[in-house]
């Protein structure tokens, strides 16, 4: 398997349940080390230019990241705060930009599922990476959730980002910039 | 799209981590206290169980100190590095540009300073309880804060590496009592030293060194073990 990610892009992943959708994410991410062949960031061997290679990237897995007992901004701040510093009044805008602004001070134990997804999705805006690499980012989220992540996406997109997804419903149909990449069982 | 540079310093983060891990910890104060209760009961439970004879107790006070401390220190371990392996918070950190170990040793801070320290400083008391004097008591509070320091990094390095499997409290307490024991040793000689008014410097200064050393390599041996951790 081959492909590449040029900014402004989006590629989609897809496939059945157990395709190998979460395994190809993580081993890009470096999480799995590949049995065969290499990733490359910006000409570099993702192995060697680890560090470089991690700052530009930020990973939304299944798991939300979360700490229930934290509230959603405290989440946000230390989440973040391994990558660069934020202000309240940012965390604030971005929570309120997902729609979940009156959560800011709930502990995220209180939060329902498409809540938590939303504020884990605050972090990923927060932390002006390049490449995105999310991971069925829509799950637990209504109609108006995902056409709010389509339109975050979209964003990124024309500022230069990349995302890297897997979903099981089409992200972004129709977009110029947007690919899918099927996997076979 | 321009690249982030403006990450946090060595020293910033450690606040950072630090103040993540106490307010956690405050949260849940009521599971942090339990190696600690479980520390007042064990060694409470002595007189009752032996003798209320302050001349028998006191020969076998530092042992029983100490045993519980290590008991104590080892209840508290199973989730040092669980939850946030499970929830997900670990692998945001493997992928931050961030130095694991540095990290994996500041959470070990945090998780000694709701968990040891607590238990050296209750400790005098305790201790008073099995009849150590109070000439002795500093001794039994720097053997114990040294030694439940070197406890929880050892600890650290067995919980990292027994975190991707499940149910491994038994596991972990099979890989990490064999190199607990040394400490234990030196600790309760430490005690038992200093209740007889002789030189402690020699047992202190061991578990100084285990200290040391456990601070100097064992968070790289976290990471290491972390990393394959969250591969699975």
């Amino acid at each position: 398997m081959s492909f590449s990610l040029p900014p402004g892009e989006l590629l989609q992943l897809t496939g059945e349940n157990g395709a190998g959708k979460t395994s190809l994410l993580r081993v890009v991410c470096g999480l799995l080390p590949a049995e065969s062949g290499d990733i490359l960031w910006r000409g570099v061997s993702i192995r060697e230019g680890r560090d470089a290679y991690h700052r530009d990237l930020m990973y939304l897995a299944h798991l939300n990241a979360l700490k229930l007992d934290l509230t959603a901004d405290e989440n946000l701040k230390a989440g973040v705060g391994l990558r660069r510093d934020t202000t309240r009044a940012e965390r604030e805008g971005v929570l309120s930009d997902l729609g979940v602004a009156r959560c800011a001070d709930l502990p995220a134990r209180v939060l329902s599922a498409g809540q938590r997804r939303r504020v884990a999705f605050a972090r990923v805006l927060l932390s002006r990476a390049p490449l995105w690499i999310l991971d069925e980012p829509t799950t637990n989220l209504d109609a108006g959730g995902v056409a709010l992540i389509e339109r975050l996406i979209r964003e990124h997109l024309a500022a230069g980002g990349s995302v890297l997804t897997a979903a099981h419903h089409g992200l972004l149909a129709g977009h110029p910039s947007a690919r899918q990449l099927a996997l076979a069982a | 799209m321009s690249r982030v540079t403006d990450a946090p310093g060595l020293w910033s983060l450690a606040g950072r981590v630090l103040g993540r891990e106490l307010t956690l910890a405050g949260r849940h104060w009521d599971q942090v206290a339990q190696p600690l209760l479980f520390y007042v009961i064990v060694v409470t439970l002595f007189p009752l169980a032996i003798s209320p004879d302050l001349a028998r107790l006191r020969e076998i006070a530092p042992g029983v100190v100490w045993v519980a401390a290590m008991l104590s220190c080892l209840l508290a371990l199973e989730s040092l590095f669980r939850p946030d392996v499970e929830d997900g918070t670990m692998e945001q950190w493997v992928l931050s540009e961030q130095p694991l170990a540095w990290m994996l040793l500041m959470k070990t801070v945090a998780h000694w300073l709701v968990s040891g320290l607590p238990l050296v400083i209750l400790s005098p008391l305790l201790g008073t309880g099995l009849g150590v004097p109070v000439s002795a008591w500093p001794v039994l509070m720097a053997s114990l804060a040294l030694g439940t320091a070197a406890l929880s990094m050892l600890g650290a390095i067995g919980a990292a590496l027994t975190v991707g499997v499940r149910r491994g409290n038994v596991l972990l307490a099979l890989l990490v009592l064999p190199l607990e024991v040394p400490v234990l040793i030196f600790g309760a000689r430490a005690v038992s030293l200093g209740m007889t008014g002789e030189a402690v410097a020699g047992p202190l200064n061991l578990l100084a060194a285990i200290l040391v050393l456990a601070i100097s390599l064992g968070p790289m041996a976290m990471a290491a073990a972390i990393r394959i951790g969250v591969e699975s």
